[in-house]
Parts: structure tokens; C-alpha cells; sequence
């Protein structure tokens, strides 16, 4: 029971992460209806970001209060990362814009490599481990086994980025229901062309789509560094693959549904590897997402798409 | 930024058309320039300005200006270059009209046939041009050729039925398994393997044919990505049989008609009276795979005059009219991608002979991802337009393997190879900006009435994956 207990909350945590960056995945399908293959590795400079940030505060700069040193990580590693996704949507997908939907879908895979290799010309292939720096947690249940002790812990590390995501999720929902921008964006999801004619400025809403998607992708980033302390310039493409079926997973162009998915590949992943193999853990969330699509092929949450003749 | 749509792609759209302000083409140059600049700084100082290197105790950044502010110098230049000689240059009156590789030349088939007659020749010209280097330059075109025949079987799946396959490297890796395995456990030669190396394939196509069928678009593109993925795992992880990540070694070269190709007794070389050569082997290498090759495109060109290969088509254009006529989608969409992976399972069986060696390592993602880039690079659906991009991409960056002078210019520390895939990716970018619909784009059609006439390629659908 305590096992069991603990590999949920680990795989409520690892779904968080995986949530995030869905998020950014599900959103820019929504509204331009390309795989923006390039998030993943956003999520990655996102990391690179965070973890430089993080040095440059307490190593040069010299601060040691942690929750501020964690809070200007955020940010900054948040607007650098925006930063990014908006050039990447400006350099690679804006020229294509109405152009058939395979060109986006290689430039999107050509950004992708040249992100990666870029990293790994500019910061080295060595992975850059960094010291757990969040310790300690509650212990909610104890029980012994034959083996010993066992115990489920909820670490400080994991209450935060659980915490964070829900606050994020929340935030990001009244964004889209209540504000003008998030108005802006699902009238541009339902027509682009007619959203324009009204007065919506498509181009921009869709570059404020791509930086929020680069917002939450660092964020993700973060925790990654945080919760695994260890990155290397190719975590982006597991991750993006992993991000990106949970979104189909949830129903690719639904925010609620990127997040279910996120936290169900999640989940999926951590008890296959307590209970059955790690070696074997993503095909059995691929395979999941494969049995789901057979049976609903737009996903769980996803609205069927029907075509007019 | 009012009216942003309408401006030109590759302009700035930080820079309002403000009709009210006359702007000199300099001032507006420099002003992008120096957005351009600022935007370099911003996403390069993480990266460029900062280092972080692992050091005994931990972590330490170190910092590089000097490489931050040349690249900064280097964009804020390209950009100025570009807006002064490239986005603001007179175009006269109305832009030239844009003209396509093919339609400056006489036809496709005569360009086929001239490719061909090149090909046919090409180990050849190299033995008498390039002595000293002709064994590299027949090995490049070994790769280059294997590309061009993935890059034909794919585009049955995604040129001509219109199905996105992200994970066309499995069947590669199907092929070049079952050769490898069937050599290690049964001792069975290349010639012998090959074919049901294709047939594996081709079944491997079934199995995971079937269960997508009621997909579509991207739902279809994820599926297959995470089937390749799945089979890759799985080839790692199974030890006892596959060898895992240490993968086959030890796999037998092809033999001419039962004589080997090499030193010694009753070899080719001994039985024809050639004295040998090490050479020979790459040269048979080299047909085999233009053989291959050509059987691919043939088979294309052929099925695409068959009712199949219409059925394929129609199904890109248009799957609900399609079913209205009566054609058995299961069937066409399960035929397309059965048929394609029989060709890269014929590519992977050859793959593992030229190598001799396999590991899950080739069979990444990436490779996909460069055989479908190879296709729509080429122009989809367009046969000599994926000859024209194996050419330019693989060809590419195998030859920025040897751009070793750079090293006096930027000193030893600088490592060429490193940039490969970094000028890879950006190449992919910049041609998909500049020639969204692929180098080659126009088509011949299929079935013609009366007279035949050269297809836009905009005219038809392009792999939207119903």
C-alpha cells in the first residue's frame, strides 16, 4: 500500500512535468494545426537556461536565499525561453503560414536539430548534473514489510511542483476563458480567416501562443532540472515525444485533455517500471495510446472531427 | 503591427509599415538590423556569453563575450545584408516569375535518362578521375543511393497515398534485423535473406498497418513516430536475441552469383581473371544498391498506372470521395504501406551487409526524420526530386566531414564535424522557407486526357494524411 501510495505520487509529479509541456503541444495544434516538433527542445533550453541562471545567481552574484534564488530562475528562465519559441515560430513556421501541412512539420523537425546541436556546440555534449537542491518532505504513511521498512514520502520537491502546475493550470484556464487574449485565441482556433476580418490581430495572437507554450515548457524545464538534476541537450526529444502523446492522448486542441494525458503517461510510466520493467516503460505508454486511438480516435478528451463534403 | 499578413515573408513584423513616416531603405535596414541584433544578444547570452562546465565540486559558468558580441555582429551584418541586397531590392515591375529546376530543363524523362546513364557510370568515372579518393567518393555514393531508395519507398506512403509516416525507419530496422539475425542463427547469405528480409518488412507494414487505419493526420503521425520508437526499445532491450545496444557484428558481405568477392581461391576476382582489388567490393556494392534502387522506382512508376496506384492517389485527394466510389480504403491505405515497407526492409537487408555490423543506434528517430525531409524536400510525389535532395542533404554533410582547413582559420580547438547536424537542420529550414512546396514541383500526372501537361504541385494534396 505504501509502495503504491509513493509511485503515485511520483507519477503525479513526472505527469506535471509532461502536463506542461503538453500544454504548449495541444496549444499551438489548436490554432494553427501543425506538431510544433521543435517544443520539446524548447523545454530543453528552457533547462539550460534555468540551470545558468541558477549558477550565475549563486555562484557570481552570490545570493543563497533559496526561494529567491528559485523565483528570479523562473522568471528569467521563463522570458528567455518566450524568447525563443517566439523566434522560432518567426524564423521557421510564420513563412509557411498557409503553405500545405507537411512544410511546417520539416521546418518544425529542422529546428529541432539545429536547437540540439546548437546546445551541444555551445554548452558541450557532457551531461551537467546539479546537486538536489530542495531536501526533506512528509512522511504520510509507514508501514513494514518483509523487506523492511517501507514508506510513502511526499517530498518538498514534488508538494512544489505538483503546487506549481495546479497554480499554472488554474491560471492558464481563467486566460483562456476570461481574457480578451484568450478570447483572441479560440476565435482564431475556430477561423483564422473570419477572426481576422473581425479585427483580431492574428499573427500576434499566434506568436503570444507560442510564448506561452515556451513560458510553460521552461517552467517544465525547471522542475525537470530540479526533480532529476541532470540535463543534457537531448532531453528535449524524449520528453517532446512523451509531452506530445499525452496530448494526443488527452485529445490534441483541448487544454484539459493535454493535462489528463500528461498526468496519465505519467502515471502509466512510473508504475510500469515499480511493478513490471523500466526497460519496457515507453512502449507501454505508446502501446496505451495506440489501444486508446483505436477504439477513440480522437482521443479522450478531443472533439470528433467531422468533415463537410 | 496592423496588417502583418500581408507583408512579404522574411520581413520584420516588430517594424509597423508606417505609410505616414517616409523611411529611407537605410533607416529601415538599420532598424531591423538592430532588432535583429538585440534578438541574437537575447537568446544567445544563455548560451553563447555563458558556459557551464562541470569542474571537481560542482558547476561553474565561465563567461565568453567575445563569441557573444561576434555573433551578434555576425546577424545584426546578415540582417543588414539581407534586408539591403535581398527583401528591398527592385524587383521591377511584379516579381520574375518563379522558375522550378525541372520546367527550365527539357522533361523528366530525359533528365531521368541522363541521371541514369550518370549513375550507371559513376563508380567508374570515379576510378579514373579521383584515384586516391575513389573509394570514399564510391562509399558516399552508396549512401546516397540507399537514401534515394528510402526516400522512393516512403514517398509511396506519404507521396502517393497521402499517409504521414513518422516512423518509416522500423521497417529499415525490420530489414536489417532479419538479415542480421537470420546470418548470425541460420547462416543464411545476403541473396537469400533479401528477399524475405522484404516480406518481413512488408508484414511488419500489415501489423502495424492495421491498427491506424481509422487515423488520420497528425493522430497517424504520432502512432507510427511511436511504433518506430517501440521497435527500436524493444531491439535494445531483448538481449539473448538481438544482442541489445551491442547489436549484430559479423554479418556476411553480398557474393557475385556464389563467388565472393575478395582475395584467395574461387573468388570473383580469381575465376573472371582480375587481379584483385579492394575497390571491387564497393563497386558491387554500389550496383546492388542502384539495382535495388531502381526496382524501387520502376515498381512506383508502375503501380502508379495500375488501378492501385490511382486508388492510392485518389485516396491522398480525397478519402470520403473515395469511399462514395467504392474503393476498399482498408485495402489501399494497408497495400501503401505494406509496399513501402518492403522496400525499406530490402534497403535495411542491404544496409547490414554494407556495414556489417547493426545496433539500434541507426534506426533512431532521426533517420526518419531525414528520409521524410529527403521526400518533401524533393518535392513530393516527385521521383527526381528526391534523387535532387539525397543528393544535396546527404551528400552535404558528408562532405562537411571533411572541412578540416577550417581548422587554420579557427584554430585546433575547433571541431568542423560538430556543425554537421547544426547546418543539416538549418539547410532543412531554409529550402522548406524558400521552396515550401519541395525543389521539384511540378508533377507529371498520372493519367491524362488527350494531351499530357505538367501539374503544379500546389494542385494536388499533399500528405495531409487522411
Amino acid at each position: 500500500m505504501e509502495y503504491f501510495v509513493q509511485q503515485l505520487i511520483n507519477g503525479l509529479t513526472l505527469g506535471s512535468i509532461y502536463g506542461l509541456i503538453a500544454i504548449g503541444y495541444t496549444m499551438v495544434y489548436g490554432i494553427i494545426g501543425m506538431i510544433n516538433f521543435a517544443h520539446g527542445d524548447i523545454f530543453m533550453i528552457g533547462a539550460f537556461i534555468a540551470l545558468a541562471t541558477f549558477l550565475v545567481l549563486t555562484t557570481i552574484l552570490g545570493i543563497t536565499f533559496l526561494p529567491v534564488v528559485l523565483l528570479l530562475v523562473l522568471i528569467v528562465s521563463m522570458l528567455f525561453t518566450s524568447a525563443w519559441g517566439w523566434t522560432v515560430e518567426r524564423l521557421a513556421y510564420r513563412p509557411l503560414r498557409g503553405s500545405f501541412r507537411l512544410a511546417p512539420l520539416i521546418t518544425a523537425i529542422g529546428m529541432s536539430i539545429v536547437l540540439q546541436n546548437f546546445v551541444q556546440v555551445t554548452q558541450g555534449a557532457r551531461v551537467k548534473p546539479l546537486p538536489p537542491q530542495i531536501e526533506g518532505g512528509i512522511t504520510l504513511m509507514s508501514g513494514s514489510s518483509d523487506a523492511g521498512t517501507i514508506s510513502a514520502q511526499l517530498s518538498y520537491m514534488q508538494i512544489i511542483i505538483i503546487g506549481t502546475t495546479f497554480v499554472l493550470m488554474v491560471a492558464f484556464s481563467l486566460l483562456i476563458s476570461k481574457t480578451p487574449l484568450g478570447r483572441a485565441q479560440r476565435a482564431c482556433e475556430q477561423d483564422r480567416k473570419m477572426a481576422s476580418l473581425l479585427g483580431v490581430n492574428v499573427d500576434r495572437t499566434i506568436s503570444l501562443t507560442f510564448i506561452m507554450g515556451a513560458a510553460l515548457a521552461s517552467v517544465a524545464g525547471l522542475m525537470f532540472l530540479l526533480l532529476y538534476g541532470v540535463i543534457d541537450f537531448y532531453i528535449g526529444f524524449l520528453a517532446g515525444v512523451k509531452a506530445f502523446t499525452a496530448a494526443v492522448l488527452g485529445g490534441i486542441g483541448s487544454l484539459p485533455g493535454a493535462m489528463l494525458g500528461g498526468l496519465l503517461i505519467g502515471l502509466i510510466e512510473v508504475f510500469w517500471s515499480a511493478y513490471f520493467s523500466v526497460e519496457y516503460k515507453d512502449v507501454a505508454a505508446f502501446s496505451i495510446l495506440a489501444i486508446v486511438l483505436i477504439f477513440m480516435p480522437s482521443g479522450l478528451l478531443g472533439k470528433p472531427e467531422i468533415e463537410k463534403v | 503591427m496592423a496588417g502583418t499578413g500581408q507583408v512579404p515573408a522574411g520581413t520584420t513584423p516588430v517594424a509597423p509599415k508606417n505609410a505616414d513616416v517616409p523611411q529611407t531603405r537605410m533607416a529601415r535596414a538599420l532598424r531591423e538590423s538592430l532588432i535583429a541584433g538585440a534578438l541574437a544578444a537575447i537568446l544567445g547570452f544563455f548560451f553563447l556569453a555563458l558556459r557551464t562546465d562541470i569542474v571537481t565540486g560542482g558547476l561553474n559558468v565561465t563567461t565568453r563575450w567575445g563569441l557573444w558580441l561576434t555573433a551578434i555582429a555576425i546577424v545584426f551584418a546578415g540582417r543588414m545584408a539581407l534586408n539591403l541586397f535581398w527583401f528591398d531590392r527592385d524587383w521591377g515591375s511584379g516579381k520574375p516569375a518563379r522558375k522550378t529546376i525541372v520546367a527550365a530543363l527539357p522533361s523528366g524523362k530525359t533528365v531521368g535518362r541522363v541521371a541514369l546513364l550518370f549513375a550507371l557510370v559513376l563508380p567508374f568515372l570515379f576510378m579514373a578521375l579521383f584515384p586516391n579518393k575513389d573509394r570514399q567518393f564510391i562509399d558516399l555514393s552508396i549512401l546516397i543511393m540507399t537514401y534515394i531508395m528510402l526516400g522512393w519507398g516512403l514517398n509511396i506512403v506519404v507521396g502517393l497515398a497521402g499517409l504521414l509516416d513518422l516512423g518509416y525507419v522500423a521497417f529499415y530496422a525490420v530489414g536489417a534485423y532479419s538479415f542480421g539475425l537470420s546470418a548470425h542463427y541460420l547462416g543464411l547469405g545476403f541473396w537469400t535473406a533479401l528477399p524475405m528480409a522484404g516480406l518481413l518488412a512488408a508484414t511488419w507494414g500489415l501489423i502495424l498497418g492495421f491498427p491506424v487505419l481509422r487515423l488520420r493526420g497528425d493522430y497517424l503521425a504520432i502512432v507510427t513516430l511511436a511504433f518506430g520508437e517501440m521497435i527500436r526499445i524493444v531491439l535494445i532491450n531483448w538481449n539473448d536475441f538481438t544482442g541489445g545496444p551491442n547489436g549484430i557484428s559479423g554479418i556476411p558481405k553480398p557474393t557475385f552469383f556464389g563467388l565472393e568477392i575478395g582475395r584467395g581461391e574461387g573468388s570473383f576476382g580469381d575465376v573472371f581473371g582480375i587481379p584483385y582489388d579492394p575497390i571491387h567490393r564497393f563497386v558491387f556494392l554500389y550496383y546492388i544498391i542502384l539495382v535495388l534502387a531502381l526496382l524501387t522506382n520502376f515498381v512506383t512508376m508502375r503501380l502508379r498506372r495500375l488501378p492501385i496506384g490511382r486508388a492510392w492517389e485518389a485516396l491522398r485527394e480525397d478519402e470520403i470521395a473515395c469511399r462514395s466510389l467504392g474503393i476498399n480504403t482498408r485495402n489501399t491505405k494497408l497495400s501503401a504501406f505494406s509496399i513501402g515497407a518492403m522496400f525499406a526492409g530490402f534497403a535495411g537487408s542491404f544496409f547490414a551487409t554494407r556495414q556489417g555490423f547493426i545496433s539500434p543506434e541507426s534506426f533512431t528517430f532521426l533517420e526518419s526524420a531525414i528520409i521524410l525531409a529527403i521526400v518533401v524536400l524533393g518535392g513530393l510525389g516527385s521521383q527526381i526530386g528526391i534523387v535532387i535532395a539525397s543528393v544535396v542533404m546527404v551528400g552535404g554533410i558528408e562532405l562537411l566531414r571533411n572541412l578540416n582547413f577550417l581548422k587554420q582559420v579557427f584554430g585546433p580547438s575547433f571541431e568542423p564535424t560538430e556543425f554537421r547536424m547544426l547546418i543539416f537542420g538549418l539547410a532543412m529550414v531554409v529550402i522548406m522557407v524558400w521552396k515550401p512546396r519541395g525543389l521539384v514541383s511540378t508533377r507529371e500526372p498520372s493519367a491524362t486526357l488527350k494531351e499530357k501537361k505538367l501539374i503544379k504541385a500546389d494542385q494536388v494534396a499533399q500528405g495531409e494524411g487522411h
